[in-house]
């Protein structure tokens, strides 16, 4: 193993360093090296998007790049879309417009969208197939994908994030799973 | 078969479009898979694989491989001590089918790329690919059968020792040959089904945990009561030392409904390392060694009356079935011939099955699992017959429908069709798309087409009767269990023996027992996918879930719900047939105030302190096995329109409308859903996805550079509408939606080509529907016309 490298990054807005092989990847930092495990891995092309995160604001595919040149900067991932109790209008809508089965892409799906209606608050449908065209799901679609960003750019454009409408209860199963780490 | 059940539900649940309870943890990056799961102490695995299609090993030397830091062991084929190599479970009776000998690792003679060779596991999962790397293997090359017509007459072989490329011969159906005889009119066609892979976006993932006698396996895999005895026969264990979890499972549409070598290889290894085990499958590895699906070659003959009335169907298909006998690969394409004769009535139809050895990888159950190949011959037939006959293809397919009056139908291939009613869904598309307004919308320089399918396929599997060892000859029951646990506050566990990968049974099942029990569907959790919780199941495939473990849990909730009538009439001193639910309670019927909630019923189950019935027992929980009586069949009427780009021989499929019947809907987001990924499925195999060998027996689609899943960009959004027919099987009126998108889609794409170039004299293509391909078949034609 060649010599380890020190990587600093602020992630989800915590600082983190590490000592790491120079190849880590950086899905690899941030699943097994942060423990960070909502960003998942679904081929080994960058083809399939299940790894986007932020790097600096801007959605990369965290399989194509090394930790070594996140070093210094800034990203998100999953795990801080929501803030406490609130969800990110992209988890909302992904949620109310039934927008994931299986949730493996959908991570890496909702930071593909946010980047997206960061660069388009108003994207047509065209715009979001076009937008997300390099996240691969096997499961929905891509119709109920479509729903959950037009669900979630209605949402960020008033401002506003409702309560589900079918079950008030929903969000506090959400967060008591969630604190729990219990898996569907 | 008892129908006691029906009318119970208070149903203020069943039938709503619901959020579903998965998704909470999921949307939030706090989904729980395999990869998430990290055990103090874990090894890490890494394969090597051929990189021949056929070859005898000659030597392996792990020497610099062993050397590294960091790597524990090398295991190469003849080192693993096993039971007993990787099963077949159907075994047919009276027919042979061969199962050559097929081990997690080679022992001798490599039959495909991507066969495993030997495992390396070290401490580090980037070393230990270094290091399987530097595992030197030599090969001494065998000739290379890759195409099945030509493997079925004679020459090389893919086992020497079999002494044929034939793996088994099986045939459904009657008298077809005086059927075509007495026919006006009959067609034929060749048809290329080609193979396709599941490409679930997780890969398998695999963690053996082997401490003092007991394994735990955690799997990415959609039967984990089936590995467990498979863990069990292999390992020469007992199934009670051994827990296989599949916690969150990231897709499977049948690629996870395999027993692989590596799942028993892993768990061999803990045993032999005394410690974890972890190996995640790498997208390469998943294209070359996760089971792929459909490779059909089909000859079909259909015949006809000249007024257009269907006479006789037969279906010879040659199946590539690839180097070995998988789990249940033979039997998959014996699943098309149940479903042969489509919506209609024929007087014979017959499926003659020839299943062929090549140097490829094995194909097994991949989304539909052999009704796809069947509804997209039978639907392309139809249409192929119209245009012989010059008959409206709509109007060919009314006649011959058959009719909802005659219900429960029994078929020329001797299976019982519950219900359907096949003029109303076609009636219902037709309202929601008109072929000649669309037809009128053809873009400048563009062909358009309008392609229909009208299908049927086969799910709840299953009666055990109808495919136990005695009849079909699957060496397992296909029951499914149900256990329904009332805790002390009224809370309520579900555990079920389905296991399921995204379908949201967790909200549908909720939806199911809430309603029967009078509360919130949040208060109810359903538990699956491990085999030390709860009774022993089947797990998820064919579309069971619901027609089998829905119906399961059903019955154990109506369980609960009897024993707590007992209680409350012996409390409120009525009779129990008096008690009803209403508004959440268990009431008197006429005295709606005096009633208890399912809470006070548990707190007098749990305390009982003599308010109990006599002889009754305290607790309140109920367990039930389902075995039902019939398949159930769902059904459906699609419609494609595509526009083709002459010039490029692009295909874009511009709409889609899908009406679908799978009975009584319990979440309709939920069939949305599964009917929208199916479809996308069946179009992906249309027009972008194929697995490719050449003729050496390399993969030529490796990866997902060379692999065209679908993207958003190449799809539409679907319009879909739904008609009801309720299943008399079960007593939910529940059939099963899992594949029915993926079972029509192809063969209603595949129309709409034709139907676009038909026009430029192209009046049969086979899938998949390429570029290159339709500008093709557009060039022998003289190209577009004018």
């Amino acid at each position: 193993m060649a010599d380890a490298v020190r990587v600093s990054v602020t992630v989800n807005g915590q600082p983190r360093a590490a000592e790491v092989e120079p190849r880590l990847l950086l899905v690899h930092f941030l699943r097994d090296t942060l423990g960070l495990t909502g960003t998942h891995v679904g081929c080994d092309t960058s083809n399939c998007g299940a790894c986007t995160v932020h790097l600096d604001g801007v959605s990369v595919k965290s399989c194509t790049i090394l930790a070594v040149q996140a070093d210094g900067a800034e990203v998100r991932t999953i795990e801080g879309m929501a803030k406490g109790t609130d969800l990110h209008p992209l988890q909302e809508g992904f949620w109310a417009e039934h927008g994931l089965q299986c949730g493996y892409c959908t991570p890496g799906m909702i930071m593909a969208a946010a980047d997206l209606l960061e660069r388009n608050p108003d994207p047509s449908e065209d715009e979001i197939r076009e937008g997300l065209a390099g996240n691969l799901c096997r499961c929905t679609g891509y119709h109920n994908v479509v729903k959950a960003v037009q669900h979630a750019a209605q949402l960020q454009r008033r401002g506003e994030v409702p309560e589900p409408e079918v079950s008030k209860t929903g969000q506090e199963t959400a967060q008591e799973l969630a604190a729990k780490g219990v898996g569907a | 078969m008892t129908q006691a059940h029906n009318g119970k539900a208070d149903g203020r649940h069943v039938g709503q479009r619901m959020r579903r309870k998965e998704d909470p943890p999921l949307i939030q990056g706090r989904g729980n898979y395999v990869d998430d799961i990290a055990l103090p102490g874990s090894l890490h695995a890494a394969f090597v694989r051929s990189p021949e299609a056929h070859a005898r090993i000659t030597s392996i030397d792990a020497s610099a491989a062993l050397a590294r830091d960091g790597v524990d062991g090398v295991f190469t084929g003849n080192d693993v001590d096993l039971e007993s190599g990787l099963p077949l479970a159907w075994v047919p009776p009276g027919i042979e089918v061969q199962a050559p000998e097929h081990w997690p690792l080679v022992k001798e003679v490599v039959k495909h790329v991507g066969d495993p060779v030997a495992v390396v596991i070290g401490t580090d999962k980037y070393a230990v690919v270094d290091a399987a790397e530097d595992v030197i293997v030599d090969y001494d090359p065998l000739p290379v059968v890759t195409d099945p017509e030509a493997a079925l007459e004679g020459g090389d072989l893919v086992h020497p020792d079999i002494g044929t490329n034939k793996v088994h011969e099986w045939s459904l159906g009657g008298d077809v040959e005086s059927a075509l005889a007495a026919s006006e009119v009959v067609i034929e066609r060749r048809f290329v089904n080609h193979r396709i892979a599941g490409a679930p976006i997780e890969p398998r993932a695999v963690i053996a945990d082997y401490r003092a006698g007991d394994l735990t396996v955690w799997s990415s895999t959609q039967i984990p009561n089936f590995l467990r005895l498979f863990l069990a026969i292999q390992l020469g264990m007992t199934e009670d030392r051994i827990r296989v979890i599949a916690p969150d499972v990231g897709g499977g549409f049948g690629s996870k409904l395999q027993i692989y070598g590596e799942e028993i290889l892993l768990a061999w290894c803990s045993r032999k390392l005394g410690r974890p085990v972890k190996w995640v499958e790498t997208r390469s590895e998943n294209m070359m060694a996760s089971h792929h699906g459909r490779d059909q070659v089909a000859y079909v003959k259909m015949g006809a009356a000249r007024d257009g009335t269907f006479k006789a169907l037969h279906v010879r298909i040659i199946a590539d079935l690839g180097a070995y006998s998988l789990f249940l690969g033979p039997l998959i394409p014996s699943l098309g011939a149940f479903v042969m004769p489509g919506c209609y009535r024929w007087d014979a139809v017959r499926t003659d099955i020839t299943g062929v050895f090549t140097n490829k990888t094995g194909t097994d159950a991949i989304r539909g699992a052999g009704r796809p190949e069947a509804t997209h011959y039978i639907e392309i037939m139809v249409d192929q017959m119209a245009a012989e006959l010059g008959i409206d293809r709509l109007e060919l397919r009314r006649k011959n429908f058959i009719p909802k009056e005659e219900f429960p139908y029994d078929t020329p291939v001797g299976m019982t069709y519950d219900s359907g009613d096949y003029q109303g869904t076609l009636a219902k598309l037709l309202e929601h798309i008109d072929p000649e307004q669309e037809r009128g919308r053809t873009a400048e320089g563009k062909l358009r087409g309008i392609g229909f399918s009208t299908w049927t396929e086969i799910c709840g599997l299953a009666p055990s009767r109808a495919t136990g060892p005695s009849t079909l000859g699957v060496q397992a029951g296909l029951w499914e269990s149900a256990l329904v646990r009332v805790q002390v506050t009224g809370s309520v566990t579900v555990y079920t023996g389905t296991s399921p990968h995204g379908q949201g049974l967790e909200t549908s099942f909720a939806q199911i027992v809430a309603d029967r029990l009078g509360v919130d569907p949040q208060q109810v959790r359903v538990m699956h996918g491990d085999t030390s919780q709860g009774p022993q199941g089947l797990g998820t495939y064919g579309s069971r879930s619901l027609a089998v473990g829905g119906e399961a849990i059903a019955r154990a909730t109506e369980k609960v719900v009897e024993k707590a009538h007992a209680i409350v009439a012996h409390k409120l001193e009525a009779a129990p047939e008096d008690i009803e639910l209403r508004e959440g309670k268990f009431s008197v019927k006429g005295s709606p105030d005096k009633g208890m909630t399912l809470a006070e019923v548990a707190g007098l189950a749990y305390i009982p302190e003599g308010n109990l019935p006599d002889a009754m027992e305290a607790g309140l929980e109920e367990t039930a096995f389902y075995d039902p009586d019939n398949f159930t069949w769902p059904f459906g009427a699609h419609a494609a329109v595509v526009e083709v780009d002459p010039e490029t021989g692009k295909v874009d499929v511009v709409r889609y409308v899908a009406v679908d019947d799978c009975g009584t809907p319990i979440n309709p987001n939920l069939i949305d859903g599964q009917i929208h990924g199916g479809v996308v499925h069946a179009i992906g195999q249309a027009l972008f996805e194929q697995v490719a060998y050449d003729e050496d027996g390399q993969l030529l689609t490796g990866s997902f550079v060379s692999y065209a899943l679908p993207s958003a960009a190449e799809v539409p959004s679907f319009e879909t509408a739904r008609t009801v027919t309720p299943s008399p099987v079960n007593s939910l009126g529940v059939k099963g939606i899992g594949e029915g998108g993926t079972i029509a889609a192809s063969a209603a794409v595949t129309n709409a080509v034709i139907d676009a170039l038909r026009p430029a004299g192209v009046d049969f293509i086979n899938m998949p529907l390429t570029p290159m391909r339709v500008w093709e078949a557009l060039q022998e034609k003289g190209g577009a016309p004018a």
